[in-house]
């Protein structure tokens, strides 16, 4: 029994193994100087595990009584978790080693924090949830203030620390009211409370504590007031983590609650979720617009595509779910490949962020303007690139789902936002001769970069099968 | 006779009470570490008073999740505000400020 119980978490114990193998062993050796090493091999573990889940055969196993659901969606979400967590990895090395921040506990750190977040994704009961959630905030509270002597990262830190203590104050007031109301902490049991006639309304209170303190780690408006400040003040190897795995996770475990413990009050949730996605798109978008520093300008754009995939949410359907798994899959690989070419961004081997540094960036280094080019029209929409594709779903999404006054914001939204994408697109090809970055050559970055913008311009043929694969993940939640 | 609501009423005063802390305090970031254990705090109640109620021990199970991840929390609040303290030389509420949000 427990052992059946063990294979289906195999690949967390693994990896929670390794991290703690990981740690001893560069605490009695080389300590920072095991720090690239000890990247490249949880790296290479992380997508291995990816690769491991990705084939692993289909079907629904559960664990330790149904607290532990290891399903088609799980899987799903946790390869992206898994393999964004390993190309940020990769990105980051070289960044943080010619600037002496890498120190041994970042790998460590990370591979705790995907622990985490592949719990969350997997959670079918609010204990399991909750622990998962804290095991990854407290492992994102300390990367973020990795930089210990700069007063920027560690003010990030200590940010990202009261409001995500305070997110998961809420989540937690609304997890024991839905306890004590559904009698149960198991989404199975709530699941069946709510179909005894009316959802009652100590229930329908928790569960709105509960998507609050969800909508902070997701960092949908109006709790997105950490965004743009961790964003700036992480070394930006941790920003481009804080805009993947983390949000993958966060929005998987959203959905899982929603589906699988509150599938019967759609229509409770479904305008809460609704309202949240409205705000998100249009604070995001407006708000980026007087952004200068390139981080916090992907801090609003990010708020902006968590209200993209909140809308997917919001339409309560497969296929809403399904438009979401598309939107973040490819939400991740754009900002993988965007935040390759900010890492790359410096100018005398000191890192720029400001985005007035990028006019005519095109004359000097036309191949990288160019991806970059693609990725910003993908970003904000523009057909033919992935990104239109990943907006068209959530829209029909949706639309189908009988939101079309939020499809129709979203438009408007999206078209906002364009103005910004558009406009470092502008700087760098017919802004005015300023100040020159560094020609900087770090083959991995350039790799990321083209392959991300490769990816946005060859996905349209077939999106790489990924809608398929979303389609199937999306089904299991829903039965 | 004191019975479930009496526990919620507590419950839901200090979470009330934490998070005003935490929102109207200028003063000191210790205090929102404060604030955010009495929510922790307050939270439990609610687990404990339902538990009992409903005569089921997965309320304590949590309480008890609860109140671990709870000190690995302060702890690492601690940690980040020594940082802080350091690089800063203050740990006024006021002057977490050098980015503007």
């Amino acid at each position: 029994m427990i052992q059946a119980d063990l294979t289906v978490i195999l690949p967390e114990i693994v990896l929670a193994l390794f991290a703690l193998l990981a740690l001893v062993a560069a605490v009695y050796t080389g300590k920072d100087k095991l720090g690239p090493t000890l990247v490249w091999v949880t790296a290479a573990l992380m997508l291995l595990l990816g690769l491991w889940i990705g084939t692993a055969p289909a079907g629904t196993q559960e664990a330790f009584g149904g607290m532990f659901i290891n399903d088609g969606f799980a899987r799903f979400a946790k390869v992206v978790i898994l393999l964004s967590a390993a190309l940020v990895l990769v990105m980051s090395q070289e960044y943080m080693s010619r600037r002496g921040i890498l120190r041994f506990e970042y790998p460590v750190l990370v591979a705790l924090g995907v622990v985490g977040m592949l719990v969350m994704v997997s959670a079918g009961d609010l204990m399991t949830l909750y622990m998962g959630l804290e095991l990854q905030s407290l492992a994102l509270y300390v990367v973020a203030a990795l930089r210990r002597d700069s007063v920027k990262s560690t003010e990030a830190g200590l940010k990202y620390f009261v409001l995500g203590a305070l997110s998961s104050g809420l989540l937690l007031y609304g997890a024991s009211l839905v306890y004590g109301y559904a009698g149960t902490t198991l989404f199975s049991g709530i699941i069946q409370t709510a179909q005894h006639g009316e959802v009652s309304i100590g229930l329908l209170f928790g569960l709105v504590f509960l998507i609050s303190g969800l909508a902070f780690k997701v960092s949908a408006v109006p709790f997105h007031m950490w965004t743009p400040d961790v964003y700036e003040g992480s070394p930006t190897p941790v920003t481009v983590f804080f805009a993947t795995a983390p949000k993958m996770a966060a929005m998987g475990m959203l959905a899982r609650l929603l589906f699988d413990a509150f599938g019967n009050a759609i229509p409770d949730w479904s305008q809460v979720i609704a309202v949240l996605s409205l705000l998100s798109m249009f604070v995001g978008s407006v708000a980026a617009i007087g952004q200068r520093d390139i981080k916090r300008l992907m801090a609003y754009s990010s708020i902006t595509h968590m209200g993209f995939a909140l809308m997917g949410l919001a339409s309560g359907t497969v296929f809403g779910v399904q438009s979401m798994l598309i939107y973040m899959a490819i939400y991740v690989t754009m900002n993988i490949g965007t935040f390759a070419f900010i890492l790359m961004m410096e100018k005398d081997g000191k890192p720029v962020t400001d985005i007035n540094a990028l006019n005519m960036y095109s004359k000097r280094e036309p191949g990288k303007a160019l991806a970059m080019l693609v990725l910003m029209f993908s970003m904000a929409g523009v057909p033919p690139m992935l990104g239109f594709f990943g907006k068209f779903y959530v829209l029909r999404a949706a639309y189908e789902g009988g939101l079309a006054w939020l499809a129709i914001a979203g438009v408007v939204a999206s078209v906002i936002a364009a103005f910004y994408y558009l406009r470092i697109v502008y700087f760098m090809y017919f802004g005015k001769d300023g100040e020159e970055l560094d020609t900087h050559r770090s083959p991995v970055l350039w790799l990321l970069l083209t392959a991300s913008a490769v990816v946005m311009v060859a996905g349209i043929v077939n999106m790489f099968g990924v809608d398929g694969a979303a389609a199937a993940a999306a089904a299991t939640l829903l039965n | 006779m004191i019975g479930l609501e009496h526990y919620l009423t507590v419950a839901a005063t200090l979470f009330v009470i934490g998070i005003f802390g935490l929102f109207l305090n200028r003063k000191n970031v210790i205090i929102l570490l404060m604030s955010i254990e009495l929510i922790l705090l307050s939270v439990n109640i609610n687990f404990v008073a339902f538990s009992s109620f409903l005569h089921d021990m997965a309320g304590q199970v949590f309480t008890l999740f609860v109140l671990t991840v709870a000190a690995a929390e302060a702890a690492i609040g601690l940690a980040i505000l020594v940082c802080f303290f350091r690089n800063r030389g203050t740990i006024a509420v006021e002057d977490v400020n050098v980015m503007k949000g």
